[in-house]
């Protein structure tokens, strides 16, 4: 490795991979071939960068150079002025929005600045291909420093780190190991739940993607931790790249003897298998993922037995995310004193956030517990889209609620975000701006609750339905006030009497925004508006006088309804317009608006 | 005449390639998922027929595989179009207007989420965030990704890519 002097970084997280990395990666090798430079200068694909919004991103060391926005095109240019004559190619380097100044060092930008990069301490930096890159970074150190400790002294190190479950419930994950390693069994498991549900999240995707080994890592700790022999990842079947990546690092590390009967000839036996789930939210519950790695529906088990008593086929099984694990060997590298001095009195560490929606920098982000909403909105995601007022963010998914304004200085934790009716959740976090309404988007999250319900217990499979077709009379412009008492009384019940997470949190989002954007519900109800013009029922699409009478619109109309002459104003006919919207998006002279 | 019978030719490869699969399985116990998982990457989906071999292969009854198929959103009882269209409906891509393209998706063709066109083309699905959210609203045709799709005018240009 040390022979090369230059190493050209390309994201190969799937956003990135979307917009043509791949190309990009063969064009550049072709190039630096082409320039008789393959002995000094090598091409990587790494994980995901987390700047997904200025995507693809070429990352070029040493000099530290970010170029953004590159297309297989531009891999000419790149090989021949930068790596050849060394000079940058300064229309492909990011632009500050606010300063309008070049910065090329990405250590520079402010995206990056805040961020603190513990669990993605890997991603973007390595070949998650190679496991001697993961190596060279300290990888499998902290794997044999927990082999010359005890299981308890291992235990005792994660519950002194702090650490809390990533997945959503925020549980001391040293505990539950704790609860594990208790129990006394024949066999033991250790499972990884990478079935990462939430719509608009992929923290944990860009993690297997982008450095699997810390995941394989971390899961022959717990094994060793818990006297477990076998380790399971549960993954989504839709995540083609993390299940081929995920393979090859596990059967790396067992052909390095860091898997398998005798890890580092300590006589530790520990393996891994993957399990594919098959697109179901439910089960991120614990107990319906075990029920789904067996098999079988997918559907949750009361608790108690907790499956550290009682988990895959009846054996103790411990079960913790894949941002979880991954936090797992920088706690033996950096001891867990290190880990417990980040973030505030009651979440210890970073946090990955999937930051998306209505704002500038959309990307994968890692920051410190107890870092304010102001700074991850403004500081690092660079303020709100097109110079639009910002509304509302909403963590936690399907599971959560809103922030507003007001909360925008609160310092972001797990009790935090609880005593403000939202959660932590596996980190999605949506931003949305004045043209988001709350009640739509309230019906958008049990539209989805309504069709994940697994079905076995009535209040979230009713219950659920009752509440979508509340919110879509609502919507609709149809509600009357008594509705609204409905649909509070109603997610009380459900909250009371569902019998695992999903349908205990599922009407979140209705309270939280009932709460935060009452006056919206209300609009809808007495007024028969939305004020944030996106529930189509309740919008009209109106010519005004800007129109030339170019007939652009009347051309693009799907159902014919907009009439006039050629250099006459046209009208539409509200009856029959279906409220698509295409007449506004041709419209070049801002004739057509929607009220 | 000669079509039909070299359909059965391909379905009976199909059904010897599942049969290897099974029995070549280390263990039997819980493998119903990823069996099922390899039956629809042959198939393309799962019709009864298919459902009832798998039960009978691996022992367990026809309603165990039905109560499986019909649980979990990957698995589908209907053959995908020739270019399945999957629109992502991810919180990111849905706040960026990605039920507005979804909705001129179903009006250009005709079908409701879930369903093909008659002539086998087309299908629509929406998906549970493709985690492209930095080019949200997202759509993929197969496996190729369109981002950024904001006007009727867009879809339409990418479904006329595919209209031979």
């Amino acid at each position: 490795m040390s022979k090369y002097t230059m190493h050209i970084l390309v994201c190969g997280g799937t956003g990135c991979i979307s917009a043509q990395s791949n190309e990009i990666v063969e064009q550049l090798m072709f190039h630096i071939n082409e320039a008789n430079m393959s002995e000094e200068v090598q091409v990587l694909k790494t994980g995901c960068f987390g700047f997904c919004e200025k995507g693809p991103v070429v990352k070029i060391l040493p000099d530290n150079t970010f170029y953004v926005q590159v297309t297989p095109e531009d891999a000419e240019e790149l090989v021949k002025e930068h790596i050849v004559k060394g000079r940058k190619v300064e229309r492909l380097l990011y632009v500050d929005p606010t300063t309008e100044e070049v910065v090329s060092d990405s250590k520079h930008m402010d995206f990056y600045k805040k961020q603190m990069r513990v669990a993605l301490r890997n991603c973007g930096f390595i070949d998650p291909d190679n496991i001697e890159e993961y190596i060279a970074r300290d990888g499998y150190a902290a794997l044999g420093m927990a082999l010359g400790m005890t299981q308890q002294e291992v235990i005792d190190e994660v519950k002194k780190s702090g650490l809390r479950g990533r997945g959503g419930g925020g549980f001391p994950t040293g505990l539950k190991w704790e609860f594990a390693y208790k129990n006394k069994a024949d066999q033991k498991y250790v499972v990884c739940n990478a079935d990462e549900g939430d719509p608009g999240a992929f923290m944990d995707r860009s993690i297997l993607e982008g450095d699997p080994h810390s995941v394989v890592e971390a899961m022959a700790i717990c094994g060793y931790a818990i006297g477990a022999t076998k380790g399971l990842v549960y993954i989504r079947a839709e995540y083609p790249l993390a299940i081929k990546r995920l393979e090859k690092a596990i059967n790396d590390a067992r052909e390095y003897g860091l898997l398998g009967k005798d890890i580092l000839g300590s006589g530790l036996e520990f393996d891994i298998e993957i399990k594919f789930g098959a697109g179901a939210f439910v089960c991120g519950e614990e107990t319906a993922l075990i029920h789904s790695m067996e098999g079988m529906r997918g559907e949750p088990t009361t608790k108690p037995p907790f499956p550290a008593e009682s988990g895959y086929w009846e054996k103790p099984t411990n079960v913790n995310n894949v941002e979880t694990f991954a936090n797992i060997p920088v706690i033996f590298l950096k001891g867990a004193d290190w880990f417990a001095s980040i973030g505030t009195e009651k979440s210890k560490g970073t946090k990955v956030f999937a930051l998306a929606g209505k704002i500038n920098n959309v990307g994968l982000i890692e920051v410190p517990m107890g870092i304010t909403l102001r700074e991850v909105i403004y500081d690092i995601g660079g303020g709100i889209k097109d110079g639009k007022k910002f509304k509302a963010v909403q963590t936690g998914g399907p599971s959560g609620g809103c922030l507003t304004e007001k909360d925008l200085d609160t310092p972001i934790d797990f009790d935090n975000l609880l005593a403000k009716g939202s959660m932590m959740g596996s980190g999605g976090m949506i931003v949305m701006d004045e043209d988001n309404c709350m009640p739509a988007v309230a019906k958008f999250y049990l539209e989805f609750t309504e069709e994940e319900s697994c079905g076995k217990c009535t209040p979230c499979r009713v219950g659920t339905k009752r509440l979508l077709e509340l919110l879509e009379k609502i919507t609709h412009g149809k509600g009357t006030m008594e509705d609204v008492d409905v649909l509070r009384e109603l997610s009380q019940v459900i909250k009371d009497t569902a019998l695992c997470g999903l349908g205990q949190t599922a009407p979140n989002p209705i309270l939280s925004t009932l709460d935060v954007f009452y006056d919206e519900y209300i609009a809808h109800i007495k007024d028969k508006k939305c004020p944030a013009g996106e529930c189509s029922a309740l919008l009209q699409y109106i010519i005004n006088d800007k129109c030339i009478g170019c007939t652009a619109c009347a051309r693009v109309c799907p159902v014919n309804c907009i009439t006039g002459t050629v250099k006459q104003m046209h009208v539409v006919d509200q009856e029959k317009c279906i409220k698509c919207g295409a007449c506004m998006d041709k419209c070049k002279f801002k004739a057509i608006i929607k009220q | 005449m000669s079509c039909e019978s070299c359909n059965n030719e391909l379905a009976n490869d199909l059904y010897a390639q599942l049969e290897k699969f099974i029995d070549e399985l280390p263990e039997k116990r819980g493998a119903l998922i990823s069996v099922l998982h390899k039956a629809q990457s042959l198939f393309g989906y799962l019709p009864k027929e298919v459902q009832i071999f798998v039960g009978r292969k691996l022992n367990v009854p026809v309603s165990q595989v039905y109560g499986v198929v019909s649980f979990y959103s990957f698995f589908t009882m209907i053959p995908k179009g020739k270019h399945p269209i999957a629109v992502c409906m991810g919180t990111a891509c849905y706040v960026r207007g990605a039920d507005k393209i979804l909705d001129v998706f179903k009006r250009e063709l005709g079908i409701e989420v879930g369903q093909t066109t008659e002539d086998g083309k087309f299908s629509i699905d929406a998906l549970r965030c493709v985690g492209a959210c930095g080019l949200a609203p997202v759509v993929l045709v197969g496996e190729k990704v369109y981002g950024r799709i904001s006007t009727a005018e867009e879809v339409k240009k990418i479904i006329s890519e595919y209209q031979e």
